[in-house]
């Protein structure tokens, strides 16, 4: 489902708790050289689980190479021998839709893997088996790993592993991944294991006499069977076919005739007949190795479930949650009691203090003394912003993400939404870079990734950048418009109606198809604490390596501006813009730094606040809140989305947020609000 | 219209190639039975010059309506009455002389005005097609329409969008498989073995199950 963030699922240093088995290889992360052991499955089976179980989650992200997808990578030992592991991306099928899937596909096909573990869900044999026949079939060295035999079993279901293992004639394990049981004797097979599968499914006869042309055609050598090849081209898989073009030439053109003379006798997709044998061959496996007693009953999980997809239930569910999760425990607790407490008690009136004495006592030149501690210092800017406002803020808006990821609520709030989200061009899918967004819009530009296409991926990014306020400036917002209802709530409908109006219209003017919307519901869970501060923690890791070097740029990048006199002359310029807002000079400053860090911007306003009309801060909120993304989130815009489009998009915002903060304050003025 | 028998299996031939195939025209070499050509040129169904044999819009309409009765007899064998593929075949020719008119709107309307015969071809369609007559009645519909806690059979998938089949193959929706309606608004959420799956309403109208 691509919820959680491929790379963050796994990344930390875990306790080393479960490291009853001699599984891990030294902290050292690079795997080349070794044989591969490669997870694949669909989503949410618990591959990643595994994979920690097995590496010990000394582990490396990296991305794919030429791609953004990420994917990690560890070490097993095994009989005093190790062996890189690798966590692919959830995967449907072998012929992929995202490029996740097909990321997964290329591990399995181009790392030529020692052994590929199937990790299927026990509780859908039959949906799963007919990939495991697939991998089979193609000569993969499989080990089928049947997980989460425990809530298999509360439903009923028995699985014969005799049998099962007999009829697939590869090695099977039964799992509980959440518990480690099953990983001994899964670390077994992996010991004993030498490939000898050689199942092969029948087709009917045309199929099978265009395989056996094809086969012959393939005159290369090949990671999979050539059968294997030869059923992909057939299934008119797009890479398949790039690569046996560019593998056997020539020849290609033959064995293109070969295919289209077979697809004229069909009007159904031949992914479609292949995937229905498959389905059948499994379902005669399942028949004698599976007994589901289906034991029927309405838990309590489903009821809830129940309430939170169906919308009268399910908005109040949804404001209930936007409330005590965010609005109380980011907002009330995160933004204002811990912020109090580390930059004003800790920062403000212990370290600074202490700190800039020291500098301006033993280091010479006053210019220097200043960045490191001046009003935009390093240590008093950078630093005090990172760990005194950012920690407390996005840490606990993660720590609250977590938790509600690992529900499974989200699938079920993208389901409810995706009717309004296909009115601004995207999907219910894109619920989750929104709701991220509020947390930290850099890293939800990143994850606009998981989006289907292009479209819904520029559509998500622009919105970030425009009318999605993150954490640290909502914090700061909230305080501004605090005690002034009607402010906050002029403030909150602005906000909406451009969200709204802008991916209507480019959801009009972009080119593409209409997003569709599909979706897996996970079981509803418990989250594991465990599990949740691994996740928040890699989550805050990641944003401390990618965001905090950018803060210290842009306070040195504040500083020597200054030092050079540039600031004046680009706040001068500036003083004409602010005024067509109905703001007087200072106000200049807070869009200049807002530039640099988002909410700053907005603190900038904190400070003038006094000697501004309510009218003047609601403007300048509404304006500030669209204004240009902060510089971390242009960056991860360009790398996303190319330096073309980002530019476009920041230069769009730029303006339009201006033209709207006019606007509004055209209106409040002649509406007279006495805000 | 009073036609043949095999004046009528012309027809399909004919349309297969002219319409389906969009050839436009066909070669009378290649249709052999003269009695019969000379017989469709008769009812004016056909034309014929320099060998080349086109339709007349009534003759065009003419086939098409035989065409859907085949297509419409096999869906019923195929979807209602289980029959295998070869019977199928053999049965529906013999049914598409038989269906009157008014038989041939129930028939389309208890299967759900389905899009596509068992091999995937297109259905042509008929006036309850266009109107979407909404009766309780029926045997075979689309996911889209099945009421919440409703049982259904999947009987086939449309596969004219590619992409949306290779998703709903993907997360293993197939013919042949049960599926519970949980809810249908604002998504389409449906049950199937022990997973819950959500689609937009595009998707959920190429699945077409039989009620159980």
């Amino acid at each position: 489902m691509g919820l959680s963030m491929k790379r963050t699922k796994t990344t930390s240093k875990k306790i080393k708790e479960e490291s009853k088995h001699q599984c891990h290889g030294p902290v050292s992360e690079n795997i080349e050289g070794l044989e591969k052991i490669v997870l694949i499955g669909n989503p949410n089976v618990g591959k990643s689980l595994i994979f920690n179980k097995l590496t010990g989650a000394y582990v490396t992200v990296s991305n794919y190479p030429g791609t953004t997808v990420t994917i990690d990578k560890g070490k097993c030992k095994i009989d005093g021998k190790y062996y890189g592991v690798i966590d692919s991306p959830g995967m449907y099928s072998l012929i992929p839709i995202t490029e996740e899937e097909r990321i997964a596909k290329f591990i399995l096909l181009k790392e030529r893997p020692k052994i590929v573990l199937h990790v299927i869900d026990a509780k859908n044999l039959e949906r799963m088996l007919p990939l495991s026949l697939q991998l089979i079939e193609a000569g993969l060295p499989v080990i089928v790993v049947v997980n989460m035999m425990d809530e298999a079993k509360e439903l009923g279901i028995k699985i014969d592993f005799i049998d099962l293992e007999k009829r697939l004639g590869v090695p099977t394990v039964p799992m509980v991944a959440t518990t480690g049981e099953g990983i001994n004797k899964l670390m077994g097979k992996l010991k004993r294991y030498s490939l000898k599968n050689k199942r092969q499914i029948t087709f009917n006869k045309f199929i099978e006499s265009s395989v056996k042309e094809i086969e012959s055609c393939l005159k290369r050598d090949y990671s999979i069977s050539k059968r294997a090849i030869s059923l992909l081209l057939l299934q008119k898989d797009d890479d398949t076919i790039r690569m046996v073009k560019e593998e056997e030439g020539k020849r290609y053109g033959r064995i293109n005739i070969i295919i289209e003379t077979l697809l004229q006798n069909y009007s159904h997709p031949l992914s479609y007949i292949i995937k229905l044998r498959l389905q059948r061959e499994a379902n005669k496996i399942i028949s004698t190795s599976m007994i589901n007693v289906d034991i029927k009953k309405h838990t309590i999980k489903e009821k809830i479930s129940r309430a939170m997809i169906s919308p009268i239930t399910g908005i109040p569910i949804l404001f209930v949650i936007l409330y005590f999760g965010l609005y109380q425990f980011v907002g009330v607790f995160g933004a204002g009691t811990l912020v109090d407490l580390i930059e004003g008690t800790l920062f403000g009136d212990k370290i600074n203090p202490i700190l800039t004495d020291f500098v301006r006592d033993n280091i010479p030149f006053e210019s220097i003394q200043d960045l490191i501690v001046g009003e935009y210092g390093l240590v008093t800017l950078g630093v005090t912003y990172a760990i005194a406002i950012i920690f407390p803020i996005v840490g606990t808006f993660f720590l609250a993400f977590s938790i509600i990821e690992d529900t499974g609520y989200l699938p079920r709030l993208s389901l409810l939404i995706d009717r309004l989200f296909k009115k601004i061009g995207l999907s219910g899918r894109a619920v989750i870079p929104m709701v991220l967004g509020l947390g930290c819009d850099t890293m939800a530009t990143m994850v606009t990734r998981t989006q289907e296409t292009k479209r819904e991926r520029v559509i998500a990014t622009l919105l970030l950048a425009l009318a999605v306020p993150c954490s640290a400036q909502l914090g700061v917002i909230f305080a501004i418009l605090s005690g002034q209802p009607l402010a906050l709530f002029v403030w909150f409908i602005v906000i909406m109606f451009n969200f709204v109006l802008i991916g209507f219209l480019a959801a009009k003017i972009l080119p593409g198809d209409k997003p569709s919307f599909y979706m897996e519901l996970p079981p509803l869970r418990l989250p594991k604490i465990s599990n949740v501060l691994t996740k928040t923690y890699t989550r805050m890791v990641w944003y401390f390596k990618e965001i905090f070097p950018l803060f210290i740029i842009a306070s040195v990048l504040i500083w020597s501006f200054q030092l050079v006199g540039l600031f004046k002359y680009i706040l001068k310029g500036l003083y004409p813009v602010v005024n067509l807002l109905g703001l007087p000079d200072e106000a200049a400053k807070a869009f200049l730094f807002g530039f640099f860090r988002r909410d700053y911007g907005a603190a900038g306003l904190f400070e003038i606040q006094n000697s501004l009309t309510m009218v003047q801060l609601t403007v300048a909120a509404v304006t500030l809140t669209l204004f240009v993304p902060c510089i971390a989130q242009l960056m991860i815009m360009i790398k996303e989305r190319g330096l073309k489009t980002a530019l476009l998009m920041f230069f769009f915002v730029l303006f339009y947020a201006f033209a709207i903060g006019m606007v509004l304050n055209q209106i409040l003025l002649v509406l007279g609000v006495g805000l | 219209m009073n036609i043949s028998e095999a004046a009528q299996e012309m027809l399909e031939k004919l349309w297969l190639e002219i319409v389906e195939d969009k050839k436009g025209f066909i070669d009378v070499k290649k249709l052999g039975n003269t009695n019969v050509v000379k017989e469709l040129a008769k009812t004016r169904c056909i034309t014929k010059s320099d060998n080349r044999v086109r339709f007349t819009p009534k003759g065009r309409n003419e086939s098409r309506k035989i065409i859907r009765r085949h297509r419409l007899a096999e869906r019923l064998l195929h979807d209602v009455l289980e029959v295998g593929e070869d019977e199928m075949e053999s049965a529906a020719c013999k049914f598409e002389h038989i269906i009157s008119e008014g038989v041939e709107e129930s028939i389309c309307t208890l299967l759900g005005h389905p899009k596509i015969c068992p091999h995937g071809k297109p259905m042509p369609q008929g006036k309850c097609c266009r109107e979407r007559k909404k009766i309780t009645e029926r045997i075979v519909s689309s996911l889209s329409e099945l009421k919440k806690g409703q049982y259904g059979k999947i009987v086939y998938i449309l596969t004219k969008n590619h992409k949306n089949l290779q998703k709903l193959l993907g997360m293993g929706v197939l013919p042949g498989m049960t599926v519970e309606i949980i809810q249908r608004y604002p998504s389409h959420v449906f049950q199937i073995g022990q997973t819950q799956i959500a689609v937009d309403t595009d998707i959920a109208n190429d699945i077409y199950v039989r009620i159980i």
